[in-house]
């Protein structure tokens, strides 16, 4: 077997330093109706090109993001990740290392995440983030847990503009705690009446911009009535590249800025891994989930960092941890850093005007079909249009014509009345003639 | 824009302290922040330009400036490289960190996960256009239910602990469809802090239930607690084997009696190396157990993430599940993403989308490789590993619970440090220079100054010889009153030991340019 390094006689050798005949004495605690005669009904063990040959089979019925006209978003991006991210991140000594409890011989990945924590919060418009979430999702749902901690409170309101998927698992974490969660209908072109349900009782206002449904929000007034009443406001994003072009969250006032970094530095894969975004106020340190590294000097004075502020965590605080997150998402993180490190402020900013720009042109070109209407006013890369009749079978049909058009709104959101709406997402990956194909096709489709 | 490190040195600056002109030592090159490195007007990617057009942000517009330096892509790989040379990982040597299972990487492993029909596609993509995929992560699932021999599997929980509150909220979900509010969770004194962490999470009442003088668990103490919260027990959550390294031998009672209490036996699985396709905990009465891919079935740390953590549930269990649930049909793989959808009860939703389908493709890629037979394998040579080194070194460092057979993984304590001036983790720090990572130091908390050591089945016997050698020759010198190269150590990693009281006492935890350059920006 390629992976283990013992011969027979190597473990021979083993067991008569060890002091046994046989490996099973060493399982010698298992009971001994339980121990396995021999192995589990799976197949037996195959070549590298055995392996590479089923895999290779499975990969191929899948349809790739980069096969053809591509314009499904919804939480996850189909960008372009430069060549060089993927070979930094599968450096050993990024790849094969473990959390950095020795610091001394983790200065590679703490530096890299003191980096990732300033990008963050430069990006976010605040003043510090965590060293990562899981994902997008996640990070919610931990920031709707950090709010009830600071407010002491224990309801939140979410916006009708919220991913489905991110509502679902914010209510199901609130549920599980006893929490309130006033979710609000589904809002595509973001008319709710947030403000009215902003009140003494409320930890916490939780509303996405750009929505799920492309709409972009202004958090200001949100902002000065949550400060009004001690809620904080958390402000959630799925396309972290909008933060290019669009005011970030921290200066429009939001307490809690959480969101999806996977555009920067990381492939769709399906849904994950991917990286969540957590930032905040300095002064909410202590209440944050996550790992957090900090800057520090070792006994020479020599500048170096640490993970830091470990008494909030689980391995010490147990059962008073303000989380039980006890990983982050490292090489996600490293990937985020690394693209972000290659784009700069000024390459992020043309990238997020070339990606409203490929939207606009899609949604002009989508909108003059007769019977479609794009429904949101205001939007980056991506927006919503209302077409005649069922949507799902609409996107299916256009499928079956090579071109992946969006997401149904119906998928997510069964049963709501939107049964005609697909969510469409233009990045820089977004050739005009991709744009025409997709609005010829969608035209003889009607 | 200069850091101590980067002091133009002069050559009244070339003292002893300073042996070389540029305070590099050959292959040791320091870094500074990528801050202190970047400059305006450079890019390390190019993009493409735009006609002009009307942008319909909706006075959006961002306001605030975003101050982020760019490198070329030249200075960005030099950068990340040299950074990547101060760290210690798996493919340099042993990492022997207990609990953490860090064995070798497969590189094929990574090559399948970057296939385009697995990297490139979306998570919300028309079900007809990935049924490969539906289909890896039903197989993926079906190899773990296997392995376990439970019920079924949550695939998507996105790391260990994320899977423990998945198992945890199937429990609680259990209960409310029993008509039960029940509160008290019992946790061993040896657990991983998780273990509580997320019992309290979901208001349940940890309880702790003491160690054995073994450092086992004995099933009348589960029983008598159980007696104690009469009515009340909704689960107990145990790690087998043991964070002591040891096979919990009355596991059936512990879990017969957990049962009769009317609660459930949720399983830390983090130690399933040692039990890989030698025993499988369905058959030992667990009820949820989550898997860490990146333990077990190897999918790389990544420097701490991403992991995966799939929960495999008992039949109790199984229809309380998370979404999504995926399931094979006679016209291929369905996915079902909304409660409207299907007949189970799920609890919920863990996660956006399906989980970490790129760890998905790697521990089946890993599973593949090894097979049945490779498996097993992996867990004797894991459990043959650990006890070499326990042989190697039982007379001359101290094993709290010499009873047992150790597992997959060693616990020593400091007792045999008592008379030297050397502690835990001055011992660990001497490992760092011989050129080792040291082992999970202070837990579990059940012994003073644990040192717990897990070789992984990765390791050849000449590298566990020179490991073990060099720490005979390290505690000989501890025992010899040689302190220094203990209370100094390390004296040849990339830094000195670092100030951790400090940094906590006043976080930095971003930088910020130097006072000078922030007020020169402001009265630009």
């Amino acid at each position: 077997m390629r992976y283990l390094p013992h011969t027979d006689q190597d473990r021979a050798d083993m067991l008569r330093v060890i002091g046994v005949e046989t490996i099973d004495e060493l399982f010698r605690d298992v009971p001994a109706d339980k121990l396995l005669k021999e192995a589990v009904d799976l197949p037996r063990h195959k070549s590298e090109m055995e392996v590479a040959r089923l895999m290779r089979r499975l990969a191929a019925k899948n349809r790739a993001a980069g096969d053809g006209p591509f314009f499904l978003g919804a939480g996850a991006y189909h960008h372009h990740v430069p060549a060089s991210v993927d070979h930094i991140i599968q450096r050993s000594e990024y790849l094969t290392s473990y959390t950095p409890y020795q610091p001394e011989i983790s200065q590679g990945t703490l530096q890299t995440l003191f980096e990732f924590q300033t990008q963050v919060a430069e990006l976010t418009g605040t003043e510090v983030a965590n060293a990562s979430m899981y994902d997008g999702s996640t990070a919610t749902a931990e920031a709707v847990l950090m709010a009830c901690r600071v407010t002491k409170r224990s309801k939140a309101v979410l916006s009708g503009g919220l991913h489905p998927q991110y509502r679902e698992v914010v209510e199901t974490l609130a549920n599980m705690e006893d929490d309130e969660c006033i979710s609000l209908p589904p809002d595509p072109k973001g008319g709710e009446d947030l403000l009215a349900e902003i009140s003494e009782d409320v930890a916490c206002v939780v509303v996405q911009s750009p929505s799920f449904y492309g709409q972009l929000i202004d958090l200001k007034p949100l902002a000065v009535r949550c400060r009004e009443k001690g809620v904080l406001l958390i402000s959630v994003f799925t396309e972290v590249v909008s933060l290019g072009l669009i005011e970030p969250p921290g200066a429009q006032g939001a307490d809690i800025v959480v969101g999806e970094g996977q555009s920067i530095g990381n492939a769709l894969s399906f849904g994950g891994p991917y990286v969540g975004l957590f930032a905040t106020k300095q002064k909410y340190i202590r209440q944050m989930p996550g790992r957090l590294c900090g800057e520090t000097r070792d006994r020479e004075g020599k500048r170096g960092y640490v993970l830091t502020l470990n008494t909030r965590e689980q391995h010490i605080r147990r059962d008073k941890a303000t989380s039980n997150i006890c990983t982050n998402s490292g090489l996600c993180a490293l990937a985020f850093t690394a693209h972000m490190t290659l784009l700069g402020g000024d390459g992020l900013r043309k990238l997020a005007l070339r990606n409203h720009e490929r939207a606009c042109r899609l949604a002009d070109a989508l909108g003059a079909i007769s019977g479609v209407e794009v429904v949101n006013e205001s939007f980056f890369n991506e927006f919503s249009i209302r077409v005649p009749g069922d949507a799902a079978a609409l996107v299916e049909k256009l499928a079956d014509a090579g071109i992946v058009a969006g997401l149904p709104v119906s998928r997510l959101e069964p049963d709501c009345g939107l049964d005609d709406l697909i969510v469409v997402a233009a990045t820089e990956t977004a050739t005009d003639d991709d744009i025409a194909a997709y609005a010829s096709a969608l035209a003889a489709a009607l | 824009m200069v850091n101590d490190d980067h002091l133009a040195p002069s050559l009244a600056t070339l003292k002893p302290k300073r042996p070389t002109f540029s305070g590099n030592k050959a292959l040791e090159i320091s870094e500074p922040l990528l801050f202190e490195l970047g400059r305006d007007g450079v890019s390390g990617v190019d993009i493409e330009e735009s006609e002009a057009f009307t942008p319909r942000l909706g006075g959006q517009e961002r306001q605030a400036a975003l101050d982020l330096p760019a490198l070329s892509e030249p200075e960005a790989m030099r950068h990340y490289v040299r950074l990547s040379q101060k760290n210690y990982a798996i493919d340099m040597g042993i990492y022997p960190l207990g609990s953490c299972t860090m064995k070798h990487n497969p590189r094929l492993n990574e090559e399948m996960a970057r296939l385009p029909g697995f990297a490139d596609i979306h998570p919300l993509q028309p079900v007809d256009t990935v049924q490969g995929a539906l289909e890896l992560i039903h197989e993926c699932g079906r190899y773990l239910c296997t392995l376990t021999g439970m019920a079924s599997v949550a695939m998507s929980p996105k790391a260990g602990a994320h899977g423990e509150l998945c198992g945890m909220m199937s429990v609680k979900a259990a209960l409310a469809a029993r008509g039960e509010d029940r509160r008290t969770v019992l946790v061993p004194a040896s657990a991983h802090g998780t273990n509580p962490a997320t019992a309290a999470l979901l208001g349940f009442k940890v309880v702790t239930v003491p160690a054995g003088e073994d450092g086992t668990v004995a099933a009348e103490m589960v029983r008598e607690i159980c007696a104690k919260h009469e009515g009340d027990v909704a689960a107990l959550m145990l790690t087998n084997p043991n964070t002591c390294g040891l096979f919990e031998p009355q596991i059936v009672a512990i879990a017969e009696a957990i049962h009769e209490a009317g609660g459930y036996f949720y399983c830390d699985g983090a130690n399933l190396n040692a039990i890989l396709g030698k025993v499988r905990p369905g058959d030992l009465g667990v009820d949820a157990m989550h898997i860490n891919l990146h333990k077990t079935f190897s999918t790389p740390h990544g420097g701490g993430g991403p992991g995966a953590g799939p929960t495999v549930l008992s039949e109790a269990l199984a229809p309380f599940a998370p979404l999504p649930l995926i399931a094979k049909t006679e016209a291929g793989y369905r996915l079902v993403e909304t409660a409207e959808d299907c007949e189970e009860k799920p609890f919920g939703r863990m996660t956006a989308f399906h989980g970490q389908m790129g760890m998905f493709v790697r521990a089946f890629a890993w599973m593949l490789s090894h097979g049945a037979d490779g498996m097993r394998q992996v867990a004797e040579d894991a459990v043959l590993n650990a006890n070499y080194v326990r042989a190697r070194l039982q007379d001359l460092m101290s094993l709290p619970f010499p009873d047992h057979p150790s597992m997959h993984e060693v616990l020593f304590d400091e007792s045999f440090l008592e008379e030297t001036e050397v502690t835990t983790l001055d011992f660990a720090k001497a490992m760092i220079d011989e050129g080792f990572h040291p082992m999970t130091m202070y837990f579990p908390l059940v012994v003073k100054g644990a040192m717990l050591i897990e070789p992984t089945e990765s390791e050849s016997r000449a590298s566990l010889d020179l490991f073990t050698a060099t720490l005979r020759d390290l505690v000989m010198a501890a025992t010899a009153g040689d302190t220094s190269r203990f209370v100094d150590a390390p004296r040849f990693a990339p830094r000195r030991r670092l100030d951790e009281t400090s940094a906590a006492r006043k976080p930095v935890l971003r930088w910020t340019p130097p006072s000078g350059e922030a007020d020169a920006e402001a009265a630009e």
